[in-house]
């Protein structure tokens, strides 16, 4: 068996009111000790306010390879914003 | 955009005593006051959390109602250009309804609870979706005056001091932003059309009027919630504020269709430098809001109908990745 420790994703909260974001990965012994880690990893210089992390193997994520076909659906409606719209210029605030 | 499970609450309010409720109210008071944001794992006072739960869980039941009487006319669109828009509009809502749920839940309450709770009829939505869907029109006149006044709601809570509201806030705002302005487009299409497609338009815009002014609430003066909301910062302008704002800029957006708004009352004041109007029916507000509105239990019952309707699609769901699961745990066995 393996004394390997696991691997954990690390996300942190840049400012109070952000969300937390992706910033990297490491390793620990338990995810008390991913926390104090990615601490001293990633937030040397006060990049931030919060920390949570995730066991890697527990991230299940789409394949890259695939990311034509499942992104296909998005691809043709540009409808969905606003600048498709026409709307004169004399109309205000919308 | 959340991870769930964060409702469980810090160390620091495991043991608390009177006095120590004291120090943390003025502590979050004082957050809040500096503008600082208030996350699902901080303390809060319980009257806070039970606010934005109910009113986060109303949000998220109009997005969901809401879809009902748009979905109305996607098969009659009369473009295939106006269908694809409807579909996309109404699937934003949908998605809307989502990200609340979830905003909702870091607060401590179940999604099943809410959904239980809008099924059972015992939770609030917005009243204006108990009004139905008459003619084509109705859908620019949605565009333009309910999502409007939505979006005029929306703005200020993207600054709310609750975290998850906040930011589920921000994306919602972004994506709406091409609702009203393809409710005008039909709305200008129509009023530039045949004399029957105006009439159509200014018949939409008189029945969706007054609906819309009242989708504010109620006037300071009755509000039973501003004053605490505004302390707390879940509310940063009173409902009179936000009405008078939407009116001041749809007043002329009308006269730009050509279109009369019903309200005889309604003109500019040089002084005040905003337009007058007349007096709100608020009886009519409160029937509606008691379950006497037009829809009322045709959109209840139309949510029933899909919650029952899709509950085999649930189970299958489930026991497919029941059996999905117990496969792969047998040929790890192996």
């Amino acid at each position: 068996m393996s004394n390997d420790w696991p691997l954990y994703e690390v996300f942190i909260r840049s400012r109070a009111g952000l969300e937390h974001k992706h910033v990297g990965s490491l390793h620990a012994a338990d995810a008390a000790m991913a926390v104090e880690h990615a601490r001293d990893v990633y937030t040397r210089r006060q990049e931030g306010v919060s920390i949570w992390v995730v066991r890697s193997s527990d991230i299940v994520a789409s394949d890259p390879a695939d990311a034509d076909a499942l992104f296909e659906p998005a691809r043709d409606k540009v409808y969905r914003h606003p600048t498709f719209y026409s709307i004169p210029d004399e109309v205000k605030n919308l | 955009m959340y991870t769930q499970g964060l409702d469980s609450l810090g160390k620091e309010c495991l043991h608390t005593s009177a006095t120590d409720t004291a120090a943390l109210e003025e502590r979050f008071q004082g957050k809040v006051d500096a503008d600082d944001k208030i996350e699902p794992k901080d303390w809060m006072p319980d009257a806070y959390r039970q606010t934005l739960i109910r009113q986060i869980s109303q949000h998220a039941h109009s997005e969901i109602v809401g879809m009902l009487p748009e979905g109305n006319w996607i098969t009659r669109a009369p473009t295939l250009r106006r269908k694809a828009v409807l579909i996309a509009k109404v699937q934003d809502e949908g998605g809307h309804g989502m990200y609340l749920y979830s905003a909702a839940e870091t607060l401590g309450i179940s999604r099943e609870q809410m959904l239980e709770q809008l099924l059972a009829g015992t939770a609030k939505y917005s009243s204006i979706f108990n009004y139905p869907t008459l003619t084509w029109a109705d859908v620019g006149a949605i565009g333009w005056l309910v999502d409007g006044a939505a979006i005029m709601n929306q703005i200020p809570i993207c600054r709310c001091s609750y975290g998850p509201y906040a930011r589920a806030m921000v994306r919602i705002c972004k994506e709406e932003s091409f609702h009203q302005r393809q409710g005008f487009e039909i709305m200008l299409a129509l009023a530039r059309g045949t004399p029957a497609q105006k009439a159509m338009a200014q018949d939409a815009l008189s029945r969706w009027w007054w609906p819309s002014i009242m989708m504010f609430g109620p006037s300071d003066g009755e509000s039973r919630h501003t004053a605490q909301s505004m302390k707390w910062k879940i509310k940063r302008f009173t409902n009179d504020e936000l009405r008078q704002k939407f009116i001041d800029i749809t007043a002329p957006q009308a006269d730009f269709l050509g279109l009369k708004i019903p309200d005889p009352a309604l003109a500019w004041n040089e002084s005040t430098q905003h337009y007058d109007f007349g007096t709100i029916d608020w009886s009519e507000f409160q029937a509606v809001l008691k379950g006497n509105g037009p829809c009322n239990r045709e959109r209840l019952e139309a949510r029933r109908s899909a919650h029952e309707g899709g509950r085999w699609v649930r189970e299958a769901a489930a026991a497919h990745a029941a059996k999905q699961k117990a496969r792969a745990a047998a040929s790890q066995a192996a």
